[in-house]
């Protein structure tokens, strides 16, 4: 079993009367890809600017290889890149400039410097452009300068804030690959928070939802996907033919089955158990010609969207509230 | 297991985590920044322009100007001002902001919105490396700026006068640029707080802009306004009554200026006959010999004016530290 590097403990954080983050409690074990799932403004990036020490928490503590973040943020930047969303370089400086500005920043220099600025250049597939000033570069470069920005203090710990966000679906499949490749070949830890789930989906060992400041669930998918039933019971999908009333009375009579919509053309049924053998046998004997059946909740999708409902959430709400935080108002609070 | 770039977190030991690099570097990558920006080059440009052009006025007027009084020379080709330009010393009391200004309204508020902030706060450097750095390598620019115009200046107009200067006038024109850094070190300390307070460079550019033109034009009219309505000299009985303290109130005010306090202190500097910065009575001036102030003297005239700009400066830059430090990182 390896051990955590990352041990989060109750880990709160309020700007006035707003909660950010509500009581995290999260470990984050080495080598690990962790990815932090929410909606955006439900405190994802407050999190992890409280790892990186850039923000006082109001409670509980964050520790990284056993250091304190917030009491020795120097000793925790020096083992942990962070990849901000939307990251951004001196325009004026060329790309190698820009990752030798940052080399220097961590007591880097001279040959081991310009060595290691070739290596990453290389692996990022930046070596043409290095030498090109910064300000010409499109989002998908200035992402992957990014990752070799964050390369260079050799990190053990990489935490990226939505990374995916504004990539083209060609420049999705290469990050995804270098965070593989950053997990399984370098043995590096990966925290990446995001609210786009399809692309995390793939890369991620385990996953967290963050809902409002709060982990609502975490765990690998498999066991997200036990812990949902367990929860909310089973969710069926089924179309059949004929459509009428009188099926309705009948499946209610199931063994199991505890409430039953419509929506459009099919039955949404919520069960405690898997009915899905008894059914078909059911329908069958009854004359009933099944069109559609399928078992919601297996994909991660499915997942996130039934803990914001458990949660009480929904985008739209968070988006406007994050909107909100924007205003002078606000930030005059967050100052203090 | 195959790694690339060696095994994570090796070169660990070999790194030093101290503040120290992390300032140097940063007072690096500022100071080449400086240099190599267009920015730089056109506030030289101007300094140097306007300089030259003082100094061609008051070559020009020279021989007016030492008819009256042929002592310190050397000091005239700064303060004297020929046919219809001004001196070399209202010109940079007037232009010395601009440089400052210009070094340092988007000197904070251009990473956030770049968002190399967030990047550069996540490296293992102390987070007041970066507005230290900041304005370090914008004094020095300023110093690099102001010593070499002051010098090459001086140098110009001895080989074109023929005036040969003394220790003295030499040691008061270095103290007098001094001086100048410092005033402009205050402006460039001030543009740095702006950049920290507002979001966008173009309002704090404006922001400090409008206390320039408030401090070099108005503040003498707000001080005038203010003094006259506290003690009226509208009559001649107000006046004999009121007059001294009219003046002291007016001047008090206009010391809160940098501007005045720094064209006070300088002139001062530049002009031995100078003897005082207040009112004296004839009583006070009665047994006084009618000689030039020595140096020493002069500085001590003007003490209280270097320790005031040097005061406001600090002042400037410390507001801007702690918000700097108080603020959050995240960019939106």
């Amino acid at each position: 079993m390896a051990q955590n590097v990352i041990e989060i403990a109750h880990l709160t954080k309020q700007y006035g009367e707003k909660t950010a983050v509500n009581d995290l409690n999260l470990s984050i074990r080495e080598g690990e890809v962790f990815g932090l799932l929410g909606p955006n403004g439900a405190g994802k990036t407050t999190t992890i600017l409280m790892l990186l020490g850039l923000t006082e928490p109001t409670a509980g503590s964050a520790l990284i290889c056993g250091m304190n973040c917030t009491r020795n943020p120097l000793e925790v930047k020096s083992v942990v890149g962070y990849l901000p969303d939307n990251v951004g370089f001196y325009g004026d400086m060329t790309g190698r400039q820009n990752l030798r500005f940052t080399g220097r920043l961590n007591g880097l220099d001279g040959k081991e410097l310009e060595e290691r600025i070739d290596q990453l250049l290389e692996r990022v597939g930046m070596t043409e452009a290095a030498d090109r000033r910064a300000g010409t570069y499109s989002k998908g470069m200035r992402q992957r300068l990014g990752i070799a920005d964050v390369l260079i203090k050799d990190p053990k710990i990489i935490i990226m804030d939505e990374p995916t966000l504004g990539i083209d679906p060609e420049g999705m499949r290469e990050l995804l690959a270098l965070i593989r490749q950053l997990s399984e070949e370098d043995g590096r830890t990966l925290l990446i928070s995001s609210h786009q789930l399809q692309q995390i989906q793939q890369v991620c060992d385990r996953v967290g939802i963050f809902v409002d400041g709060s982990l609502v669930a975490s765990g690998t998918l498999p066991e997200l996907e036990e812990q949902m039933r367990r929860d909310g019971g089973f969710l069926l999908e089924l179309g059949v033919q004929p459509y009428d009333d009188r099926i309705l009375g009948m499946l209610y009579q199931q063994p199991g089955v505890t409430n039953i919509t419509r929506e459009k053309d099919r039955f949404l049924i919520a069960s405690s158990q898997d009915i899905r053998g008894d059914l078909t046998k059911f329908l069958g004997n009854n004359g009933y010609t099944v069109l559609h059946l399928h078992q919601r909740g297996g994909d991660l999708d499915e997942i996130y969207r039934r803990y914001f409902e458990k949660a009480g959430q929904n985008d739209e709400r968070d988006n406007f509230e994050k909107k909100n935080r924007h205003g002078w108002k606000h930030r005059k609070t967050e100052a203090h | 297991m195959k790694r690339k770039t060696g095994t994570a977190g090796s070169t660990e030991k070999q790194r030093r985590i101290s503040g120290s690099v992390g300032r140097k570097a940063l007072f690096r990558k500022e100071l080449a920044d400086h240099l190599s920006s267009r920015r730089f080059l056109i506030l030289l440009l101007l300094i140097a322009t306007t300089s030259f052009a003082s100094l061609y006025g008051a070559v020009s007027g020279i021989a007016d100007t030492l008819a009256d009084d042929s002592s310190y020379a050397f000091l005239k080709l700064y303060s004297s001002s020929g046919s219809s330009v001004p001196s070399f010393m209202s010109f940079i009391a007037l232009l010395g902001p601009i440089v400052g200004l210009a070094l340092g309204f988007d000197a904070v508020n251009s990473e956030r919105s770049n968002g190399t902030l967030n990047r550069l706060v996540a490296q293992p450097i102390y987070r007041d490396a970066i507005i230290v750095g900041k304005f370090l390598a914008g004094t020095a620019v300023i110093a690099a700026i102001i010593y070499s115009v002051g010098i090459v200046m001086g140098t110009v107009g001895i080989l074109v006068t023929g005036i040969r200067p003394d220790v003295e006038q030499v040691a008061r024109v270095l103290i007098f640029l001094t001086f100048t850094v410092v005033y402009i070190a205050f402006w460039l300390a001030l543009s740095i707080l702006f950049s920290v307070v507002c979001r966008h460079a173009a309002t704090s550019a404006l922001a400090s802009i409008a206390v320039w033109v408030f401090f070099a034009m108005f503040m003498s009219l707000v001080a005038n306004i203010v003094a006259n309505a506290v003690y009226p000299v509208d009559n001649e009985y107000n006046a004999m009554l009121n007059s001294l303290s009219n003046y002291n109130l007016r001047a008090g005010l206009n010391r809160l200026s940098p501007y005045y306090l720094y064209s006070e202190a300088v002139s001062t500097i530049m002009d031995p006959t100078m003897r005082t910065v207040n009112v004296v009575t004839v009583n006070q001036v009665v047994g006084a010999l009618s000689s030039y102030l020595s140096l020493g003297q002069s500085l001590l005239l003007v003490w209280p004016h270097l320790t005031g700009l040097a005061a406001l400066m600090l002042i400037a830059f410390g507001v801007s530290y702690v918000g700097f430090m108080r603020q959050e990182v995240r960019s939106n």
